[in-house]
């Protein structure tokens, strides 16, 4: 009982005590803010990694492909069907995607992915990046709605404003060929962008202007389905075509190069031997932003059956394209490994690779987890150093309480009793400190963002600049586990802090501690 | 007369609870009762008593004799000073009595049983429930108020939950002994606010509280002046007369001394003369 009553009253009359508190709740504090924020980053960075990746993703070795897709995923049914949620067939493939900013030829290296859109966003988040399905935001206020509402598939379609685009561009084209018309042909790409875009002109008129309506998707969809195989159409990362810039304000704005409707030019690589470099025009009919810049200025959509055609990859008698991957969608991530290990079976290393998104990003993934491991014991090093401010103030106490020792000893107090207040009382000093650091760093975690603004503009700079680190806010994940381990490894750092000085309290002669004045 | 007395007195509910934890209390039980059945009583018998006890303490290589060989013997019911210079080692031999230091050689008896080389736990069960102490700078813990310094005792001597069921009991027998003492109007002040001769008044009821068999005072008029002193050796008389508390008082202040039964006069760590009741050695 007296050790209770002792430890609750050393804890509120002595003040130095305080000092070993204050330590501990900081050290709690910094390590649950800045595990939380380093949990929010990988979590975010996972996500954006997963991204456009499907599940798991069954790829050829050869750029030219396998034939028979329908083959293939009855293959993928078969060995794996109760795990698998959705799959699709693509092609991937390296190309340069070309188009016009300022009147100079602007060139990018990307990856061409031929994927039928549907089909696509069951197995992957693409609805979510693509732009046209989002609200246009201008400083917090929304400008204008999406353009599509998000249960529509995604599709060819073009929007409404990309159609304005379209014209507006096709106009601007045709006044180019007109004030060229002199200088016959000295531009090849000239006369043919007009060529297809015409086509897609006739087409126009046809097209109900508000093209959102459901019902009449339906019947335009089958105008369109004929359409797909002739003409390419392109879903661009928006960091291809885009670069951002400060305002005069200093605001980070994003400067456009090419406008959904717009045509661009792309060239790869045909499936033949030798391989011959092949090219063609397609309009660009949406922009996708993941937030991963290895996925948003390096991956291009287009219509798989375009692409196969373009690419020489349809069979001539069987009219059957090649594909390059599968990509899959499993009901639960947990048994990728599994399923990994069955579809290897069926699928001959070194003809295929089958990989999970894991896998195929998995250095990355390892950096954030060491990173965050590192960090980890960084801080804990922190809390260790509270520790030993434990061990020396309560060294100071015990001094300074000697006599007290002496009086409980003469009263009849064992020494296990007197060891057990000083334990207690480091017990107590960690769960104040704890308790507190937990609070206020889960206060800290919460309004993040807002001690950031604090800051940036207490500072007069800005603390985490969205074109550095790509995240508008600073993004957290606070994880119970987290929070109990590091309040339960503080309380334990203080109670072994108080082992030395509460075993040289308990080892007090008794007469030499009264003596002691 | 009065050692025959004793005899009946002695066999105290602690001391009983003490026997268990030790066998070698057998024979010497053995020839006590022995002597009795004989009808011839040789020895005293006494509640508390030395044999021979010497004691050294260490100052880097000198080893300083503070008691050689000193046989002291208090019956129940006694008020025994022990007076002597600064240094003659009368502390340290209450300190020893108390079980607070073990001699170096030599004996401490306690209703005629060894108690010095009991364990260690024993020996803070007997300091918590037969002897009480009181000091000459009073000791009591700063943190905490009278009532709560008074309770102490039995805070160590009951676990929490015992201490949570008697708490009103308890408090109610603290309230008792402090307005005994005559501080019931301080109850809930800290050691800061009070003077000295409360705080040793509060000190001997701290001491009280426990229901000791013998009251180990050092010095517990050394920091006051003459007349509050005297009225703390008023309140130890009155407890020794009343309650028949044994009480073993170190001085140096020989007219304080002298109130008691029996003055014990130590020199150079030997008992040098008795007075009063005489006839010691």
């Amino acid at each position: 009982m007296y050790k209770l009553l002792l430890c609750l009253r050393y804890l509120r009359s002595r003040y130095i005590a305080l000092a070993s508190i204050i330590s501990v709740m900081l050290g709690v504090a910094t390590m649950i803010v800045v595990n939380s924020v380093m949990a929010g980053f990988s979590t975010e960075m996972r996500e954006r990694i997963h991204g456009l990746l499907a599940d798991i993703v069954v790829e050829t070795s050869s750029l030219d492909g396998r034939p028979d897709a329908a083959g293939h995923m009855a293959m993928v049914q078969q060995v794996a069907g109760k795990y698998v949620e959705a799959m699709t067939t693509t092609v991937e493939v390296y190309g340069m995607l070309s188009f016009q900013y300022h009147g100079e030829w602007i060139t990018r290296p990307v990856t061409l992915i031929g994927i039928k859109p549907h089909e696509k966003a069951k197995v992957g988040p693409l609805i979510d990046f693509l732009q046209s399905y989002k609200p246009t935001i201008v400083d917090g206020k929304i400008v204008r709605p999406a353009e599509r509402s998000a249960d529509e598939l995604p599709s060819w379609k073009l929007t409404t404003s990309a159609q304005e685009n379209q014209k507006l561009w096709n106009e601007r084209q045709q006044m180019l060929v007109e004030s060229f018309s002199d200088l016959d042909g000295d531009d090849p790409s000239s006369p043919e962008q007009p060529a297809p875009n015409s086509e897609q002109n006739d087409l126009d008129p046809s097209q109900p202007v508000p093209d959102v309506n459901p019902f009449d998707a339906v019947s335009f969809d089958d105008a369109k389905e004929t359409n797909e195989s002739s003409e390419g159409f392109l879903y661009v990362g928006l960091g291809l075509i885009s670069f951002p810039y400060e305002d005069k304000q200093g605001q980070v704005q994003t400067m456009m190069m090419v406008q959904p409707g717009e045509t661009v030019a792309v060239s790869t690589v045909r499936a033949s031997r030798p391989p011959e470099a092949t090219h063609f025009n397609a309009t660009v009919v949406d922009l996708f932003k993941t937030g991963m810049s290895e996925y948003d200025s390096n991956l291009v959509f287009c219509n798989l059956e375009y692409l196969q055609k373009v690419r020489g990859m349809i069979d001539p008698t069987s009219r059957v394209g090649n594909i390059t991957s599968i990509q899959i969608k499993l009901k639960d991530f947990a048994d990728a490994e599994q399923v990994v290990e069955q579809l290897q079976s069926i699928f001959p290393p070194g003809i295929y690779t089958v990989k999970t998104w894991e896998q195929k990003q998995g250095p990355l993934l390892a950096a954030v987890e060491i990173e965050s491991a590192i960090l980890n014991v960084l801080l804990f090093l922190i809390i260790a150093v509270a520790g030993f401010g434990i061990l020396a103030i309560f060294y100071m106490i015990v001094v300074e309480k000697t006599r007290d020792i002496g009086i409980l000893k003469a009263l009849g107090a064992s020494s296990a009793g007197v060891m057990s207040i000083f334990l207690s009382y480091g017990l107590a000093l960690g769960v104040v400190g704890s308790g507190v650091g937990v609070i206020i760093g889960l206060l800290f975690v919460k309004y993040i963002n807002v001690i950031e603004s604090w800051i940036s503009w207490l500072t007069g700079r800005d603390v985490f600049p969205e074109t550095i680190y790509y995240f508008p806010e600073i993004p957290t994940a606070v994880h119970p586990a987290m929070v109990i381990w590091v309040s339960a490894g503080a309380m334990t750092i203080a109670v072994l802090a108080s082992i030395l000085p509460a075993r040289r309290a308990a080892r007090l002669h008794p007469v030499e501690s009264l003596r002691f004045e | 007369m009065i050692h025959m007395k004793i005899v009946v007195d002695t066999g105290t509910d602690s001391a009983a609870g003490m026997t268990a934890n030790r066998q070698s209390a057998e024979p010497c039980r053995q020839t006590s009762s022995d002597a009795t059945t004989n009808g011839t009583i040789k020895m005293p018998s006494s509640q508390i008593s030395t044999v021979a006890i010497e004691k050294s303490y260490r100052k880097a290589e000198h080893k300083i004799s503070v008691l050689r060989g000193v046989e002291i013997s208090v019956r129940k019911g006694e008020f025994l000073s022990i007076v002597g210079q600064s240094g003659c080692g009368k502390s340290t031999l209450l300190h020893l009595l108390g079980l607070l230091d073990p001699p170096d050689v030599g004996e401490v008896l306690l209703d005629g049983e060894r108690i010095d080389d009991l364990p260690a736990k024993t020996r803070d069960q007997l300091r918590n429930r037969v002897f009480g102490f009181i000091f000459q700078f009073y000791h009591l813990l700063p943190e905490l108020n009278l009532l709560e310094n008074v309770t102490v005792p039995l805070m160590i001597r009951h676990t929490l939950l015992e201490f949570w069921q008697k708490r009103r009991e308890v408090r109610q027998q603290a309230r008792e002994i402090i307005a005994k003492v005559g501080l019931g109007h301080r109850l809930m002040h800290k050691p800061s606010e009070l003077s000295g001769g409360e705080l040793q008044r509060a000190a001997i009821a701290r001491a009280l509280i426990a229901n000791p068999d013998i009251l180990l005072a050092d010095e517990p008029t050394g920091n006051l002046d003459a007349e509050t002193g005297q009225d703390i050796l008023d309140l130890l008389i009155s407890l020794n007369e009343q309650d028949r508390l044994t009480i073993i008082m170190v001085t140096h202040d020989e007219s304080i001394a002298r109130q008691a039964h029996r003055i014990v006069r130590l020199h150079e760590g030997r008992i040098q003369t008795v007075h009063k009741d005489g006839s010691q050695r």
